[in-house]
């Protein structure tokens, strides 16, 4: 080794504990909402400078380094194309995307060094072997949820004995990455066979879970796309990825639990037993709803003192963020005091509602949690739920038969009046009936989010 | 260079700060953080780099080059996205203070 190599790997792994620096400051400035932007700014920094040292020490043939180059730019390319189009309410779904490229990469960077057969040791052989997995169930079962999230696979697949078959491949897959170590040799087909399993076990172990559990599967694909990212830094002796790796891997599992303790589902819950699955029928809400038109809607918001606005889902997929803040600036101009409830869980992930509404311009100081507004619910004239529906289920607080029983809601039910936007007669995501709807209080406007809110503001208008 | 018992003290302490940086967020910051982080991770680009800079057969090339298109992939569209929803959070301050 001579002494020109040495300093270029020296200059490597320096640059490298800059990169890991800087993304936990990054991360740091990320977690609050001041120095939110910035922190993206120190991390993509380092991640800028771990790319160009490592692009320009690593050593590569001329054959090698236009590979390197060209696969940077088409991927690289894609993704800031499809990052900078995409709509606000389709991201949790490109989460999913680029956090299972990672896995991919991360169940590559194993391949290589699989088939190639050139481990130095069972230990690094076994932590090559953990990482590919891990990486791999990450990949599958990522693009799976971004196919859920993004339409394109519409029912949650589920069939009888189907744990004994998710379990059939995790066990196959140990047994193939057992094998592989307990040889110490490359054994191409065996090594095909257990990046195979394993790719099958994340579609296998995803497909089952429904809709409304997926952020927090996400959120721990993400975690464990950081572990195999960290398991592959050890095989590479790359401290960067191991730092990088394994912090975004603590800090996604603390996440996940965020997520699912604000859901009231334990992690367990989410991935082996299916949603739904024990309550569907005992749901069941008898009553009927009561339709109102949108004048009488506009009327009843417009001579309120203080109307609540809980917006869910059905306002993000129609894009009805600033139709609603128009609402409510008008109501605001009207002497009506306007609040926002956000639900932990409303939207696809926790704070997408807040990024939508972000993005509608509606201030901070009107937005509230569930902890904080809950009690307010009491005080309010109209509850008005924008496309929002299992967070304000009561049935979570008094129905022990309720698949959702347990989960902490919105009181909206405690409110005078309720107005409820929703499309249709349907159920909620999680499939059972609301309650709230067919309570004395509760009056229907059918619409989509949308067009309901164009036709209250023109009906808040004509009230005066 | 880097092994075994120090390797397992990098992994402890990173795996605290991980949990440390992200334990006092508030709920608003979920989304972004998670994206953010998911950024982070990206930094596998440079192993697959790496990986596909050593590769000496046709094979090893093909899954390189698939390695670094995905890496390259959450590594920009992770700061895309991220740069993007954090963007917003600025913008409602600032149309926040101006209307005051």
């Amino acid at each position: 080794m001579n002494a020109a190599h040495m300093s270029a790997q020296t200059l490597t792994q320096l640059s490298y504990l800059v990169a890991a620096g800087l993304f936990i400051v990054g991360l740091k400035r990320m977690s609050s909402p001041l120095t939110a932007v910035s922190g993206v700014h120190w991390a993509g920094a380092g991640m800028l400078l771990a790319t160009i040292v490592t692009l320009a020490f690593m050593g590569a043939s001329q054959l090698n380094l236009l590979l390197v180059l060209a696969a940077m730019l088409v991927g690289g390319g894609l993704a800031w194309i499809s990052g900078k189009r995409v709509a606000m309410t389709d991201m949790p779904q490109m989460i999913a995307l680029y956090n299972g490229m990672g896995g991919g990469a991360a169940a590559a960077i194993a391949a290589v060094e699989l088939y190639r057969g050139s481990a130095h040791s069972t230990t690094h052989l076994a932590i090559a072997l953990i990482g590919g997995f891990i990486g791999s169930v990450s990949f599958s079962g990522s693009l799976i949820a971004f196919g859920k999230l993004q339409g394109l696979i519409t029912k949650a697949i589920r069939f009888r004995g189907q744990k004994l078959v998710n379990l059939a491949f995790l066990v196959a897959t140990v047994a193939a990455g057992a094998a592989i170590v307990a040889g110490m040799q490359s054994g191409a087909p065996v090594v095909s066979a257990f990046f195979l399993l394993a790719l099958a076990l994340g579609i296998a172990m995803t497909l089952p879970i429904g809709g409304a559990d997926m952020p927090v599967v996400i959120s721990l694909y993400n975690a464990l796309t950081g572990l195999a990212v960290a398991f592959e830094g050890f095989v590479l002796d790359n401290a960067a990825m191991i730092i990088a790796g394994t912090v975004v891997g603590a800090a996604g599992t603390l996440l996940t639990q965020l997520m699912a303790k604000a859901m009231n589902r334990s992690l367990g819950n989410v991935l082996f037993s299916n949603f739904g699955e024990s309550g569907a029928a005992s749901g069941a809400v008898t009553g009927t709803q009561k339709a109102i038109e949108a004048q009488d809607a506009g009327v009843m918001l417009a001579f309120s003192q203080k109307v609540i606005v809980v917006p869910g889902y059905g306002m993000a997929v129609a894009q009805a963020q600033h139709k609603v803040w128009e609402l409510c600036q008008l109501l605001i101009e009207h002497g009506v005091t306007v609040r926002f409830a956000i639900h932990p869980v409303a939207g696809r992930m926790p704070g997408h509602m807040n990024v939508l509404l972000a993005e509608a311009g509606v201030p901070y100081d009107l937005i509230s949690d569930l902890d904080e507004i809950n009690a307010e619910f009491d005080t309010a004239d109209v509850a008005l739920i924008i496309g929002a529906n299992d967070v304000v289920n009561p049935d979570a607080r008094t129905n022990k038969q309720s698949p959702i029983y347990g989960m902490p809601i919105l009181s909206a039910d405690k409110a005078k009046n309720v107005i409820v936007i929703k499309r249709g007669q349907g159920q909620g995501f999680s499939g059972i009936d609301n309650a709230l709807f067919v309570l004395d209080q509760t009056r229907m406007l059918y619409g989509d989010a949308q067009s309901a809110a164009g036709q209250l503001i023109q009906a808040v208008k004509a009230a005066g | 260079m880097i092994d075994g018992v120090i390797a397992l003290y990098i992994f402890m302490l990173a795996a605290f700060t991980g949990y440390e940086v992200i334990s006092r967020v508030p709920v608003i910051l979920h989304t972004p953080l998670m994206s953010g982080s998911n950024f982070v991770h990206g930094i596998v680009l440079v192993g697959a780099m790496v990986a596909l800079a050593t590769a000496d057969s046709t094979l090893a090339r093909v899954i390189g080059v698939t390695g670094v298109f995905l890496a390259a992939g959450n590594a920009v569209g992770g700061y895309v996205v991220t740069e993007r929803m954090l963007k917003m959070f600025v913008s409602a301050g600032k149309k926040r203070g101006q209307s005051r």
